[in-house]
């Protein structure tokens, strides 16, 4: 079982949060740290596994991690998984979404966190490795994307589209705002026309 | 320009995206968190919208700033809002903020249940993909329950993307709701099959996961998993099976035999090192369950530590890291293998990465014999000295300690030399571990007798150069050995040569710097020290040196007295106070050193650590049992405690009243004896048996020390411990050159004299015999302590729960709730409740069948745990084949063949299944006969045609098919497969075979179960079953519609598909047979076109269906016969040549009877009606006949159920 997956940048920055069972918040965000401080501590052209002790609670777990640029992606797993085999999924995982994204750097996973979670999503569910194909996971991503698109679909969107999906929604605005929010920003408006 | 402008106050009017949010963060870096309340308060508003793309635009934002640690759970229900979007991309980001913030305490996750059950079924397969990864995160105890057997349904979907999911979520469903892992697991294996390898993979995946937590239940799946390991060529796939066979080789050394030889040509074929890697671990781990030895094994351990050497040599840190991992696990059992490659070990200690200098202390410990310890322990002392950072030397410290003292110090042949090691270790900066230092030094000298002198002489340097140790509050943790150091020159104090000196240096105002309990420590112990110092004054008459030392502490003791822990100060001034008395007992010299001594006399053993727990319950004695009834007055509650608070008072006796004169001190001692003699929760000090070797109270025992007196001994500050290396060098030379002169005689006397009770030496370490004969005490443990295993066991292990037997037929109890279906619901009958819409293959729906059958008869428990017995030892049966006869790839499923073939034909012409079953029987009783293969072989070939046919198929029969033989059993014959569900109506489309239940619940209803099998091409639709209800017999129909009206089937047949169907009947008699004629319509729709067609059927219940099997027991039963208001009446039948065993089987599978009592070939049985009619029999066995006496409380019930009995059995 996977119990955490953790994208955070040279910085410890977190760019991708998932744990696979329930902690709270500050825990989390403790466990990040902890783990950014062993990871960190590392140097370059040396074992990709760091156990982890108790940290994630029992000495079965372990990190798996690489490096990428600025942005360290980690997997803690327990001993059924396969050292290597989770060494290549993060390849795998990487590279989809190298092929999402178009070149992807920190920046994508940056202002499109929630992509990136859909793209895990297809790569790892609730702890267990759900596919190792990358095209069969890109295909899965992108016939979502569509679907989304299909539907006029505003979030996760490049931002030419959410632009274009705003001036759709023109129409609905006025409606949709509560009073406070037109009181403000009605000024502006105005003023142009 | 003007465009822009527009667009840029649309923007800003519009809500803020994520995007925005997270640029605006990144501009805020001064005040982020400012900045992100205000975010927090906009996404409040934004959430009180009714429109929903504002709403989901909000919950996107909350789910990165979780991500950013902070709490959401407040939108929790804004969450579930967004959840329910019909838009996937709402949903979709409904879900995602879901899985991060829910979770079992998330008290509106229950409104989210039905919800999640739409989308579960909604006809977009990625609204059904974003609920399962939604809910693979937050699933529930209840939402497992509610949501299983919809989950369950979808492991038969037609997209694979679904099945995959679905198949994962259920693992997550069975830890939460494990009672669903039984009636779920027939799918799931059935998807190890699966035609899309994705499938595939994640119901290994599933499998693996389930069978490392509890392996044993899962050992009868080994088959199947080796024919997908042959088979299989995903990698991904291969690695988990061979996880998975590393957990099932240790429960099952022959399977492992079976596993080396493909595993080795993985090994030798695979590229993929991850695969190697895994192949390697699990040749290992078949290795260590294989007795050693075995010749033909060796080249596979040389194969793998030579595969892991490569591994261990490449450049690849990573590939190194798990080469070590690997070597430490062979290292357990071939230690010698791996012992030569310590130059490649010791040389990864120098690794600049530390988890492999880990990896390689951890191997170490392993490699270690008598002859390297000290060599290696001094290279670690080494690294010890160089090593940066204080975690890696505490680990090497711990390390050290391990290897030293691991399997009760086996190693060991120089107990000075490890002393001196401890105290040299004792000078280590900073470390955490001075505990176990303490620890160490403690249980050396408490057990290694013949070390006590050695080791007091250096405590007592310790003691001296507390300072050193002491000095430093950053190196409080070393300071801990002080408390070892005093325990022992105040516990062995007759050992030490300058006791006055060690209790000065105890007497140190200094060491009132030290933590409490160290001191506290002291204190005690200087009363040893001092009593001891006493009595040796007063036997040579120095009397002024007695009256000296007791002014000494008289005068020192007061500085412990002010102590501010509150230990040390009762300590203190108990011992201050009883100093004073003994002064002035000496003024009158009055010689006291006797009875000081006698404070401190008797010796301490240790005690095992898990002894209090094994201290087994006497006999008779019920620890549940009230003691005094919970409302009884209140005089015998107080006496309790009162007793228990006196006996208290005695054992403290000596702190608590020093003054105490010797008669009443011996007084007390007597009645302690006494009273510790009496109770058995005292552990007494008389050898029990696990430890042989400790002495009975007494010098004859204690060994004689032949201490090397060239030992350099009290060099402070000095290490020793490299001069002991050199010694036992040199000794061990000398002893080898003594023994070559008189080899022969002498190891038959060494063997003797070889204290050590554990034998595990390799040949060349025989040779070495200890420095001293040491006597190394075991600890203690309670007479008749439970040998168990369960110490380990953690109650709350999740996992636990898990634990199930799979194999077990399904109870009634065990279905899996479900949303009632709209036929059940109109029925209202408790059986449609279980699954209703399956779509399944034909033999796993009969298999399913047949288990529910099964469930009525389950319900005795006697018998049923007749039938897991049985079951178990079947199970056994055809493992064993496997594992014994079949050669590995082509014959996997060879032992199950017969089984499977006359379970899949059970409706078909009653000869083939005979000879099926011969050949069967054959197989189960002449395993070895010659015959026996060429049988086999005949069979081989009929099985690969049919193989080419329906290979898919066969393999689902397969398994099932061996279940249900063994499920309709009582004992340890093998019975011929039985099947409740009879031929209804055949055509050239359909197929119907069905079974009657009676209903529990209701007395006047039956529930017909009906298997619908699609025998053409064509699909089936718009099925409609229909019967002509008589007066006793109706069909239930749903409210509002016509006798005349048909009853639809739930489901839709697509060609080679079966599926089952339920219906409710009412009765008003029970005691007659009926039968009732109907019709199934349908339409057939081909490429051609589509027809209607109709099938005539004859729906006969059996008297036998309207029994429920009901557990009897014999005194019920007899009183029931004594009543006297039952019917008589009896048949005889001839020709019976089946034995009494698949008689019984018969009786019971067929008639719904259950075994009371069995006697030789004379058995009692009992069922009972839907209507409450006692039905007894008493079945007699004769030559070729066998005669059955009924009776029942309707005779006309009676007769006609033995009627039905007599077809049944002339048909034997």
């Amino acid at each position: 079982m996977i119990n955490a997956v953790l994208v955070f940048n040279n910085h410890g920055k977190p760019r991708l949060v998932r744990f696979y069972q329930h902690l709270a918040e500050e825990v989390q965000q403790q466990l990040i740290r902890e783990t950014f401080h062993l990871v960190l501590k590392r140097d370059e052209h040396i074992c990709n596994f760091l156990e982890c002790g108790s940290l994630f609670g029992g000495a079965d777990y372990k990190l798996i991690y690489r490096h990428y640029a600025t942005l360290y992606f980690v997997f803690c797993v327990d001993s059924s998984e396969s050292e290597l085999g989770i060494l290549d999924l993060i390849q795998v995982f990487v590279e989809t979404l190298d092929k999402c994204f178009e070149n992807v750097c920190e920046l994508d996973l940056i202002f499109h966190m929630d992509k990136v979670h859909y793209v895990l999503q297809e790569v790892v569910i609730g702890g267990m490795v759900l596919e190792t194909n990358m095209n069969e996971i890109v295909a899965q991503v992108e016939a979502q994307s569509k679907l989304e698109k299909a539907e006029g679909g505003l979030s996760a969107a490049p931002s030419r589209a959410v632009s274009a999906v705003k001036n759709i929604n023109l129409p609905e605005i006025p409606r949709n705002i509560n009073i406070g929010d037109i009181n403000i920003k009605v000024p502006s408006l105005s003023q142009f026309m | 320009m003007a465009l822009k402008m527009v667009k840029g106050s649309i923007d800003r009017m519009f809500d803020k995206n994520l995007q925005d949010l997270v640029r605006g963060i990144r501009n805020h870096k001064e005040d982020e968190a400012k900045y992100i309340s205000q975010c927090i308060d906009e996404i409040k508003q934004e959430l009180k919208q009714d429109n929903i793309a504002v709403k989901s635009n909000a919950v996107c934002k909350l789910t990165y700033l979780q991500m950013l640690g902070y709490d959401i759970s407040w939108a929790a229900f804004n969450i579930i809002e967004v959840m329910s979007a019909s838009k996937f991309t709402f949903k979709r980001i409904g879900y995602l903020a879901a899985s991060q913030c829910f979770h079992e305490g998330t008290d509106v996750i229950m409104l989210t249940t039905n919800q999640i059950r739409k989308d579960l079924s909604s006809p977009n397969q990625y609204d059904t993909g974003v609920a399962l990864t939604g809910l693979s995160c937050f699933v529930t105890p209840d939402l497992a329950r509610d949501l299983a057997n919809d989950i369950m349904t979808l492991m038969s979907h037609t997209k694979p993307y679904i099945r995959k999911k679905a198949v994962l979520i259920m693992y997550k469903v069975f830890l939460k709701y494990p009672e669903s892992l039984r009636p779920a697991f027939p799918r799931l294996k059935e998807k190890l099959e699966d035609p899309d390898p994705g499938v595939q993979s994640a119901a290994v995946n599933v499998i693996c996961e389930l069978a490392r937590r509890n392996p044993k239940n899962y050992l009868s799946l080994a088959p199947l998993f080796f024919k997908l390991m042959t088979s299989s060529t995903n990698n991904w796939v291969l690695i988990k099976i061979i996880k998975l066979f590393g957990a099932l080789t240790p429960l099952e050394p022959r399977l492992g035999k079976k596993l080396i030889e493909p595993l080795t040509n993985l090994i030798h074929s695979t590229s993929a090192m991850s695969l190697l890697y895994e192949c390697v671990n699990t040749v290992i781990a078949v290795l260590i369950s294989l007795s050693s030895g075995m010749p033909n094994h060796s080249a596979s351990i040389q194969l793998c530590v030579q595969k892991l050497r490569i591994l261990i040599e490449d450049s690849d840190q990573n590939l190194k890291y798990l080469g070590l991992l690997a070597m430490s696990k062979i290292l357990k059992t071939h230690p010698k293998s791996v012992q030569s490659h310590k130059d490649l070990i010791l040389q990864c200690l120098d690794d600049k990465d530390e988890s492999i200098r880990l990896r390689a202390l951890d191997l170490l410990y392993g490699m270690v014999s008598k002859k390297n310890l000290m060599e290696i322990v001094k290279k670690l002392m080494i690294h010890v000295d160089k090593a940066e950072g204080t975690t890696y030397r505490d680990e090497l410290l711990t390390k050290i300690i391990d290897i030293c003292s691991q399997s009760n110090y086996q190693y060991i042949t120089n107990f000075e030399w490890y002393i001196s090691i401890l105290v040299e270790l004792t000078r280590l900066e900073g470390t955490r571990h001075g505990h176990l230092i303490a620890a160490q030094m403690l249980d050396v000298a408490i057990r290694v007798k013949a070390i006590r002198k050695f080791a007091v002489s250096q405590m007592a340097m310790l003691l001296d150069n507390a300072h050193l140790i002491a000095s430093n509050t950053q190196r409080n943790g070393i300071c801990e050995v002080l408390y070892a150091a005093a325990w022992i020159c105040g516990e062995f104090s007759e050992h030490l040569e300058e006791a006055n000196q060690t209790l000065e240096a105890m007497l140190r105002p200094k060491v009132t710097t030290l933590p409490g309990h160290i001191q506290a420590v002291y204190v005690q112990n200087m009363v040893k020290l001092y009593a001891s110092i006493l009595q040796q004054k007063e036997q040579s008459g120095e009397k002024e040196a007695a009256q000296e030392i007791t002014q000494l502490m008289i005068e020192r003791l007061p500085q412990f007295v002010q102590s501010a822990d509150l230990e040390v100060q009762e300590r203190a001034s108990c011992i201050l106070q009883l100093i004073k008395y003994i002064q002035k007992l000496q003024i009158k010299e009055v010689p006291v050193a006797e009875e000081v001594i006698a404070l401190f006399a008797g010796e301490l053993n240790p005690v095992a650590p898990k002894a209090q727990k094994k201290v087994p319950v006497p006999e008779g004695l019920d620890l549940d049992a009230w003691i005094n009834e919970p409302p009884s007055d209140s005089e015998s509650e107080d006496e309790k405690p009162k007793t228990i608070f006196h006996d208290e008072e005695q054992r403290h006796s000596r702190h608590r009243q020093p003054e105490i004169d010797e008669e009443e001190l011996a007084r007390r001692r007597e009645a302690r004896k006494q009273e510790q003699a009496n109770n058995p929760f005292y552990i007494k000090s008389s050898p029990s048996p696990q430890k042989r070797y400790q002495d009975t109270p007494g010098v004859e025992h204690i060994p004689v020390v032949q201490i090397d007196l060239s030992v350099p001994l009290k060099v402070p500050g000095m290490p020793m411990s490299d001069q002991y290396v050199k010694l036992e060098e040199e000794r061990r030379h000398k002893q080898k050159l003594e023994k070559d002169k008189k080899k022969k005689k002498q190891k038959k006397e060494k063997r003797g004299k070889h204290h050590r009770h554990n034998s595990l030496h390799t040949e060349s370490e025989e040779d070495i015999t200890p420095a001293h004969h040491v006597d190394i005490i075991t600890e203690e443990m309670p007479e008749n302590a439970l040998p168990s295993d369960e110490d380990d066991k953690d109650p709350n292990d999740p996992y636990k729960a898990l634990d199930i037997d799979l194999d077990k037929p399904l109870a009634d109890s065990e279905k899996l709730p479900v949303q009632r279906h709209r036929n059940a619901e109109t029925l209202k009958s408790p059986d449609s409740e279980a699954p209703p819409v399956e779509k399944s293959k034909k033999p796993k729906k009969k298999e399913k069948k047949h288990r529910e059958k099964e469930r009525d008869k389950g319900k005795k428990k006697e018998k049923e745990k007749k039938v897991v017995e049985e079951e178990e030892e079947k199970k056994g049966e055809d493992l064993d084949f496997w594992l014994s006869t079949a050669p590995p790839p082509v014959s996997t499923a060879q032992p199950q063949s017969g089984p499977e073939v006359s379970a899949a034909v059970v409706a078909e012409p009653e000869e083939v299944k005979k000879e099926e079953r011969e050949e069967q029987q054959e197989e189960d009783e002449g395993k070895k006969s010659s015959k026996h293969k060429k049988k086999k072989h005949k069979k081989e070939k009929e099985e690969k045609s049919k193989d080419k046919k329906k290979s898919k198929k066969k393999h689902h029969s397969e398994e099932e098919a061996t279940e249900s033989v063994q499920n309709g059993t009582l004992d340890d014959e093998p019975l011929p497969p039985m099947s409740s569900y009879r031929l209804l109506a055949e055509n050239p489309y359909i197929k119907m075979t069905y079974d009657i239940q009676g209903n529990l619940q209701n007395d006047s209803q039956v529930t017909v179960s009906v298997i619908f099998e699609n025998k053409s091409t064509s699909f089936l639709k718009s099925m409609e079953l229909n019967v002509l209800d008589s007066l006793n017999t109706k069909m239930l129909r749903p409210e509002g519609s016509s006798v005349h009206d048909g009853i639809p089937v739930p489901f839709q047949l697509p060609p080679g598909i079966s599926n089952e169907a339920q219906f409710v009947f009412t009765l008003q008699s029970i005691v007659m047979a009926q039968k009732l004629k109907g019709t199934l319509s349908f339409i057939v729709k081909n490429d051609e076109g589509s027809t209607h067609e109709k099938l005539d059927f004859k729906l006969h219940f059996s008297c036998a269906s309207y029994l429920i099997t009901t557990p009897c027991y014999s005194d019920a039963f007899a009183k029931l016969l004594e009543s006297g208001d039952l019917h008589m009446s009896s048949i005889k039948v001839d020709g019976i040549s089946i034995s009494f065993q698949h008689l019984l089987a018969k009786i019971c599978f067929h008639h719904h009877f259950s075994v009371v009592e069995r006697v030789d070939s004379c058995a009692s049985m009992y069922s009972r009606s839907i209507q409450g009619h006692h039905v007894c029999l008493l079945v007699k066995k004769g030559e070729n006949s066998v005669s059955i006496d009924g009776k029942c409380s309707d005779s006309t019930l009676l007769s006609n159920l033995l009627d039905e009995m007599k077809e049944t059995l002339s048909k034997c």
